[in-house]
């Protein structure tokens, strides 16, 4: 059995920890209202992107000569997946849910016959998938939304994601990031990129058929250049609300995560006090026992 | 809604900027600066760094300087998707000239066709934001 000592020790050491994951619970807390924020101020910039290219695709539907990045170039033989995770952990499952999801994509793609590559955001999910697809990690962001996600950061991420496809380094492009759909909810979540698929109807507010009849406009210059300028631009955007969903997220992951360590943190100090009271008690009932049967031996 | 103004709103990706009730706008389009007035025809443009005025009766009201972005105009609304928006009066002419020096030193340094592409962009935006300054 553990001295009275050990025990004074242990319970001080589970006291501290509590104390720091009390403490990361709340800053974690106050940085995801901020992210939340942030992710919300940044939703009607989306949603009118969203209502422009809607009725921008609708005007060029069945054109030919239409942009590689709507389209697609034809071919199907190399994705891309990017995967977009944390750069710090003590987090809960975060990260390791995302991964498994990236593994199970990736696993299935290579199922197909088709190259699976690799661009991933954050440490953390480079640490986790290297091991298994060193190779295939065509390169990591890290430091990313450190404080906040800046939308040049993501813009950053997008023109590499561009890059690589006018070199034709992949032929379809998916994300991955985790969905915040409260602290305690997050959602992985799988995004084509290249070629652009619309959003789903009702997400974004981009149902176009909501809007009464629609109304043809007119274009300066015209579809097509506008298109174009109007296509990396989207992407961008895309990768900036997932860049942001996906900080929210975290916060929220880890908040949750150190709020459960909290509280076993708690669960463990009250089981060791009480085996510590016990041990006392037994050291006493043990002293007086000696000191009467002394007494009596006289 | 009243139907002899604009419903006028400046996005930019991080944020709402300005939702108003606006007389006219005046938005710098890629082929030339076009107002908006009630009952416009629907357009999609794209924009070139300038300056937005907004009008309220016939007084200029707000000037904000975009470095470039997208408008959509419909009979009732006028949204500009910025790509960064600053309001005139905040621009520090100073702080833009140092930009367009150190601007000017990348592009002596960048190596690749695109890269310089991009950095003379760049510099162009600063350029049309100094003489909107100006």
């Amino acid at each position: 059995m553990a001295s009275l000592k050990d025990l004074r020790v242990r319970i001080g050491t589970v006291r501290n920890t509590r104390k720091i994951t009390s403490a990361m619970k709340m800053v974690a807390g106050a940085k995801l209202r901020r992210a939340q924020e942030a992710a919300e101020a940044a939703r009607p910039y989306a949603e009118r992107m969203g209502r422009m290219l809607g009725s921008l695709a609708q005007s060029l539907k069945g054109q030919a000569g239409a942009s590689p990045l709507m389209v697609g170039n034809g071919k199907d033989k190399v994705h891309l997946l990017v995967v977009a995770t944390s750069d710090r952990g003590l987090c809960g499952s975060f990260n390791t849910a995302l991964v498994r999801r990236a593994r199970q994509l990736a696993r299935r793609l290579a199922g197909e016959g088709k190259t699976v590559k690799f661009l991933i955001v954050g440490r953390k999910g480079r640490d986790q998938l290297r091991r298994d697809y060193g190779d295939a990690i065509l390169e990591t962001i890290t430091d990313v939304g450190r404080r906040q996600v800046r939308f040049a950061e993501a813009d950053a991420v997008a023109e590499k994601i561009a890059k690589l496809f006018r070199e034709g380094a992949f032929d379809v492009c998916t994300l991955l990031y985790n969905r915040f759909k409260s602290a305690i909810s997050i959602i992985p979540t799988e995004q084509q990129l290249i070629p652009f698929a619309a959003p789903a109807s009702g997400e974004a507010g981009a149902s176009p058929a909501a809007e009464g009849p629609r109304v043809s406009y007119e274009y300066e210059p015209d579809e097509g250049e506008i298109l174009a300028a109007l296509l990396p631009r989207n992407l961008s955007i895309q990768i900036f609300r997932a860049l942001l969903e996906s900080n929210a997220s975290e916060h929220g992951a880890r908040m949750t995560a150190m709020d459960n360590a909290t509280r076993n943190a708690s669960d463990m100090i009250g089981k060791l006090t009480l085996v510590y009271n016990r041990t006392r008690q037994a050291q006493i009932t043990k002293e007086l026992i000696e000191i009467i049967s002394g007494a009596e031996a006289i | 809604m009243a139907a002899d103004k604009v419903e006028f709103e400046l996005v930019s990706p991080e944020r709402l900027l300005l939702s108003a009730q606006v007389d006219m706008v005046v938005v710098p389009g890629a082929e030339g600066d076009f107002g908006v007035l009630p009952r416009h025809s629907p357009l999609i443009s794209t924009l070139r760094p300038g300056v937005i005025r907004v009008f309220e009766g016939r007084e200029v009201k707000q000037r904000i300087f975009v470095a470039g972005g997208f408008a959509e105009v419909t009979p009732e609304r006028c949204t500009v998707l910025a790509e960064e928006a600053v309001p005139v009066g905040e621009i520090d002419a100073a702080k833009v000239d140092q930009q367009i020096k150190d601007l000017g030193e990348d592009l002596a340094d960048a190596k690749t066709d695109e890269e310089k592409a991009v950095i003379a962009r760049r510099i162009k935006v600063r350029e049309a934001m100094k003489a909107a300054a100006a």
